[in-house]
């Protein structure tokens, strides 16, 4: 922790810099590219741009482990599972112009007040903060390693126990006609359902 | 590296995640954008840890942390909007209300969900249309 008196100033970056900038502004597009555009698959594999661009930042950052666990995690298995959730649901393959709500500008202005609040604090107060990279890595996976099974073992059980109650949750969500379900649902098959549209249809002509 | 880049950098990546959030309107997408908020969480996680050099690398235990919660959010989220597309025929967030204000909400197109009935004679007129259909 030390301050940024005899380093170099922001008018002479240093090369991790000038590399954490630039994928910084490739991370950043591909982060609007995801939340804009109206092609939903687009969308998914924009992300994949942006979550990598993630990995390499924490490289620059030299935690390491983290970066492989982003790329195994994120890249291998959050967006494949978003391509998955978009086919399921029939998502159109070309534009869909319904894709953004009505209220864009209004989300544009929360979002462009926050950013310009939250940079301001946080210049404001980082101004003069150095981060020191040199020396030993600081999260090669054997140091996380050691420190995880060392200092953070209770917590680390406890989300494998979260993990395993996810997936009983999400096999029991997704779960076709469960017994308790299909009584209900044959039960109300007996009434003309108001929300499928293929029904309103039918009850209209 | 001076600590304000990486700072910055998640504060503009969370900010276009909070648009994401606000703006879009496929189920999907705003978990998408709920995903860039959590990395720029995880960003902010990672640069602070290093700049202290903590000990316990509370900063990178947190990390790995968030990214476990995550992946069981998009789990149980991916589930729960595939049982509303089951049920419902969309995943359009604009279009599940029925625990809105009905008084406000007109009804849109045919493939909006009928606004719920707290209503006693909204409920009348319902059952009276649906007598008139059987007997039709």
């Amino acid at each position: 922790m030390t301050l940024a008196a005899g380093h170099p100033g922001f008018m002479s970056p240093t090369g991790v810099e000038i590399a954490f900038v630039l994928v910084g502004i490739a991370t950043l597009g591909a982060a609007l590219v995801t939340v804009t555009t109206k092609q939903l698959v687009h969308a998914a594999l924009w992300l994949v741009v942006a979550l990598g661009g993630f990995a390499v930042e924490y490289l620059l950052l030299t935690a390491e482990f983290i970066a492989w666990v982003q790329v195994l995690i994120y890249v291998g298995s959050v967006v494949v599972l978003l391509l998955f959730g978009l086919m399921l649901t029939k998502a159109p393959i070309g534009r869909s112009p319904d894709a953004d709500s009505g209220n864009g500008w209004v989300a544009l202005v929360v979002a462009v007040a926050a950013a310009a609040t939250l940079v301001w604090v946080v210049v404001d107060a980082f101004r003069s903060t150095w981060v020191d990279l040199g020396g030993a890595a600081q999260g090669s996976a054997k140091v996380t390693g050691a420190i995880l099974f060392r200092h953070w073992v209770l917590p680390f059980e406890a989300l494998s126990v979260l993990l395993l109650a996810a997936l009983v949750g999400a096999i029991v969500l997704s779960k076709r006609g469960a017994p308790a379900r299909r009584s209900l649902l044959s039960k109300s098959e007996a009434l003309p359902m108001r929300g499928v549209p293929s029904e309103r249809k039918a009850r209209e002509s | 590296m001076h600590l304000a880049y990486p700072a910055v950098l998640a504060v503009l990546l969370f900010c276009v995640g909070l648009y994401g959030v606000l703006a879009r309107r496929n189920a999907i997408l705003v978990l998408m954008s709920v995903e860039l908020m959590l990395n720029a969480v995880n960003l902010n996680l990672v640069a602070f840890d290093v700049w202290l050099r903590d000990t316990l690398h509370a900063g990178q235990a947190l990390t790995l942390f968030t990214i476990t919660v995550a992946a069981a959010e998009i789990g149980i989220g991916l589930a729960i909007v595939l049982l509303v597309y089951r049920n419902r025929g969309t995943s359009d967030v604009d279009k599940l209300t029925d625990l809105a204000d009905t008084g406000t909400l007109p009804d849109s197109g045919s493939a909006s969900i009928a606004p719920a009935t707290d209503n006693p004679a909204d409920t009348a007129a319902e059952q009276a249309l649906r007598a008139r259909e059987q007997t039709a």
